[in-house]
């Protein structure tokens, strides 16, 4: 028997000019949109930097990989930067086949950002 | 009929269908013996292709029908392996315009034929006389995920 996937949680923290926002579940067609609504309404305050926490992402396909393109290319015209911390091996892997984890800057966790 | 080892689906084009279909694909191709990571990148591939459908064949359109099997496959000189074919019956594709954009023009999308390409061995397009459109993706056990090197080619 399946296991009941898990639904996207999105928890949002405002430290300052940076956003957190944590992710929990997994990331697809189905919960994509949900994931755009709330990083634009985030970008909304013209953070600094935006750091979203994958590390309790199971599952990302491509039209969540193409939602953090897409933010990636808008808060960067405001001069922001955004930063994805946590990933675990499954979700780098598409980062990887994709070659974008290259274009992404890519932390091991928040804190190691933080830290900065 | 089901035959013994084969798994059939049928389902509609609801991206809530998504999470069940991906559970289902897992856990069959672990009965089939392949490992975890290989049983991971079955299942992303079928997302990604019913992804596709949804998106391009069927424009988004709620509760159109999607056929899906999988069935182990033995190919003489090949490692042993499975066939997933998905059919539609939405709008037609000339199979040599289903192609990725290319890895170096990032932008949001095109990246789902690259990566269905990448988790399996073969894929294969054909329009279906009559309507639709069906894919046959094969993997075999020793394939390795991958981006195919014409990902970055400029034609």
């Amino acid at each position: 028997m399946t296991d009941e996937p898990q639904r996207l949680t999105i928890d949002t923290v405002r430290q300052a000019d940076q956003h957190v926002v944590r992710l929990s579940g997994e990331v697809d067609l189905r919960s994509s949109p949900q994931l755009r609504n709330v990083l634009l309404d985030v970008l909304a305050a013209k953070p600094r930097r935006l750091i979203v926490d994958l590390a309790q992402v199971g599952y990302m396909d491509s039209s969540g990989v193409g939602t953090l393109v897409e933010i990636k290319r808008l808060i960067e015209r405001g001069a922001g930067q955004i930063v994805l911390a946590g990933l675990q091996p499954r979700v780098r892997s598409v980062f990887e086949i994709t070659q974008l984890d290259k274009f992404f800057r890519i932390a091991a966790s928040v804190d190691e950002v933080g830290r900065e | 009929m089901t035959q013994p080892g084969c798994l059939e689906l049928e389902l509609t084009s609801d991206p809530p269908e998504l999470p069940r279909v991906r559970g289902t694909v897992r856990d069959w191709s672990a009965q089939q013996g392949w490992s975890d990571d290989q049983a991971a990148e079955i299942a992303l591939a079928v997302d990604e292709a019913l992804s596709n459908v949804i998106r391009h064949g069927y424009c988004c359109a709620p509760g159109q029908r999607i056929l899906l099997t999988a069935q182990p496959i033995s190919v003489p000189g090949q490692t042993d392996g499975l066939e997933i074919r998905i059919r539609d019956f939405g709008k037609q594709a000339d199979p040599d315009r289903i192609r990725g954009r290319q890895l170096d023009d990032i932008r949001p999308g095109g990246l789902g034929v690259h990566i269905i390409r990448a988790m399996m061995s073969s894929v294969e397009y054909r329009p279906v006389p009559g309507g639709g459109m069906l894919l046959v993706m094969r993997k075999y056990k020793d394939h390795r995920a991958a981006c195919p090197p014409e990902a970055n080619r400029h034609d």
